[in-house]
């Protein structure tokens, strides 16, 4: 099968650092990807480089087989890459509706069209069983893991092929973590591609098929997570020689 | 605050019954709708959690520039008039741009405003420091009174388009299958409004009836409530308040948005000047300046508007202009010396802030949890 996206040797510098050294990855359709490393390790230029932000240097990046120029972010939402952010984006002044739909608001004529907008909201959030206490409350009151699904549910307005998912189970509880979890899995049951960056080993266990490991700005390993075990994942993260 | 404003009212009227009078509060109404037009103007640009200072002399300024059109020049009342809005605009719009591709902060470039507009206005204003306006449609703007007919018709139209606009919205949730609200909530809200319109037309046609500046400045509020509530433009303005960057991301072109509140602002302030101008028959150096941009701005957070961005209406101009006004209004009437009207119209806004400061903490635990960015 074509994979959905294809790095081969992508290199990225800032001055003399090299951030990413001729790093190969790829991801299929239906497929969550953990992407993990210490810190430093390239994580964040490897999803700035697929969302369009940063330009790359050297190799080339493949989606769906084609060679792209992944070179500004809107070049990266017309393919059909979403990313989250750690950050999440969201205007908390505003009410779920409102954060779904902004910037690309449904109006007739002058005016929004709120129903529209809330009945559209309403389906893609029951689509993703996302759980919320109402698409007309304003952000500021939900919690952490409601705010990460609705910045989720709202990188799956343009009906993304990917979605990048920075961190999106740090700074969460338990419950919280699993809510998001099984909102990566509905996303992967809709046969998107889903880049999931994790600090904590046992979420990309949970969640995640297969693990590509940066050190340094190389890949330097990947695992199948049916058959990996955390030790040898960890080894990896460090540089640590296997005893 | 509509406590707040009911009871000052109580007390004021227990004061001196003259307070409740239907002359004494159609007075009130004339007063307020200057300042409340400039607050209005400034609604959106506390929205977007920037600031204006130069709201008041370029309130002065633009009356200024209308005033010598008009009188010196010997344009008529209504090109005069607009050439007064234009400046507000072309004010706005400077602003506004410097803002933007500067990258120079709000308060810094409209406090360099506040001076410079300043100068401006008693450059133009010349030797004499006063232009007198002759009676004309200018002076008419505050001068003007409908009698009971129109009155109780704007006011029927009035409630009877806000009663529309909530059974449309309610009946067309109902046809889309979202759910219904209880119907309690948009008919108390209705009948809020019948209340306030009814009230307000029965006090206008008990004196010399609905000022024509008054009109025109619910009408202003009316407009920008709608503009930010029911508009994409609105909901980018709020957008940009809550989370600049997250609007950015999203595509919203959050520099035009800036410059187009500004250059707004300065326009509303425009018309709150010439509303000012027309109720004093002159323009003169004082125009706009002392406590009128003050006003406006404490009018606007009294009222409820977020110094911090983000939340607030536009009703808020008029909810606060009324308080402001009112404490002033009661206090010449009891005959008390600016000092106490100040020190009381700055507790009121202490009090105000304070709510919001608070009201910003309450519902937004971990607003401010942002997790550096790791790599």
């Amino acid at each position: 099968m074509t994979p959905l996206l294809e790095l081969r040797g992508v290199s990225r510098r800032f001055g003399a650092v090299e951030a990413l050294t001729g790093v190969d990855f790829e991801i299929s359709p239906g497929e969550v990807m953990a992407l993990v490393g210490d810190n430093g390790a390239g994580k964040s230029t490897l999803v700035k480089v697929v969302s369009g932000i940063l330009p790359i240097h050297g190799g080339q990046i493949r989606f769906e087989g084609r060679e792209v120029a992944l070179d500004g972010p809107q070049a990266a939402a017309a393919l059909g890459i979403a990313t989250v952010y750690q950050d999440l984006a969201l205007c908390e002044n505003l009410d779920v509706v409102g954060n779904l739909f902004l910037g690309r608001e449904r109006a007739r004529g002058p005016a929004l069209d709120e129903i529209a907008m809330e009945r559209e909201a309403v389906e893609l959030l029951r689509r993703l069983s996302v759980q919320l206490p109402s698409v007309r409350a304003p952000v500021a009151d939900l919690s952490g893991g409601q705010r990460q699904s609705v910045a989720v549910a709202r990188s799956m307005m343009g009906s993304p092929r990917l979605v990048l998912l920075d961190e999106p189970t740090a700074a969460l509880g338990v419950a919280q973590t699993r809510q998001v979890l099984d909102l990566i899995r509905r996303l992967r049951e809709q046969g998107l591609g889903v880049v999931v960056i994790s600090h904590n080993l046992q979420d990309v266990f949970s969640v995640a098929d297969r693990i590509s490991v940066l050190r340094l700005g190389r890949r330097v390993a990947t695992f199948e997570v049916a058959s990996a075990r955390e030790v040898d994942v960890v080894a990896a993260i460090t540089g640590a020689a296997l005893g | 605050m509509v406590v707040g404003l009911a009871l000052i009212w109580v007390a004021f009227s227990a004061a001196n019954d003259r307070f409740l009078s239907a002359a004494n509060l159609t007075n009130l109404m004339l007063q307020i709708a200057a300042v409340g037009t400039i607050a209005a103007g400034l609604v959106p640009v506390l929205l977007l959690g920037e600031i204006d200072l130069s709201a008041g002399v370029a309130s002065g300024l633009c009356a200024a520039v209308m005033a010598i059109l008009h009188v010196k020049l010997g344009w008529g009342p209504f090109p005069a008039l607009l050439a007064g809005m234009v400046a507000g605009t072309a004010i706005g719009t400077f602003h506004g741009l410097w803002i933007t591709r500067l990258r120079v902060p709000s308060f810094v470039v409209t406090l360099a405003g506040l001076l410079a507009w300043q100068g401006a206005l008693l450059h133009v204003l010349g030797s004499t420091g006063t232009v007198n306006l002759p009676d004309s449609p200018i002076t008419g703007l505050t001068g003007t009174f409908f009698g009971p007919a129109v009155t109780w018709t704007l006011a029927s139209l009035a409630v009877l388009a806000h009663g529309a606009a909530l059974w449309l919205e309610r009946r067309a949730r109902g046809a889309a299958g979202l759910p219904l609200p209880p119907w309690r909530a948009p008919a108390a809200r209705l009948l809020v409004t019948a209340a306030a319109v009814v009230a307000a037309a029965g006090v206008f046609t008990q004196d010399r009836g609905l000022p024509l500046a008054v009109l025109i400045f619910v009408g202003l509020v009316a407009a920008v409530d709608l503009v930010l509530r029911r508009t994409r433009f609105g909901r980018h303005v709020l957008a940009v308040g809550g989370n600049a960057e997250a609007a950015r991301r999203a595509g919203i072109r959050v520099e035009r948005v800036r410059v187009v509140v500004f250059a707004a602002g300065s326009t509303f302030a425009a018309a709150g000047g010439i509303l000012a101008a027309s109720r004093l028959l002159a323009v003169n150096q004082s125009s706009g300046s002392g406590d009128v941009l003050l006003n406006a701005i404490a009018a606007a957070v009294i009222g409820g508007t977020s110094l911090f961005g983000g939340r607030g209406s536009a009703w808020s101009a008029l909810l606060g202009a009324l308080v402001i006004g009112s404490i002033s209004n009661g206090m010449d009437l009891l005959a008390l010396s600016s000092s106490v009207k100040l020190m009381v119209t700055g507790a009121v806004l202490l009090v105000a802030a304070s709510i919001d400061a608070l009201g910003l903490r309450g519902p937004r635990p971990g607003g401010a949890v942002r997790p550096a960015q790791r790599g």
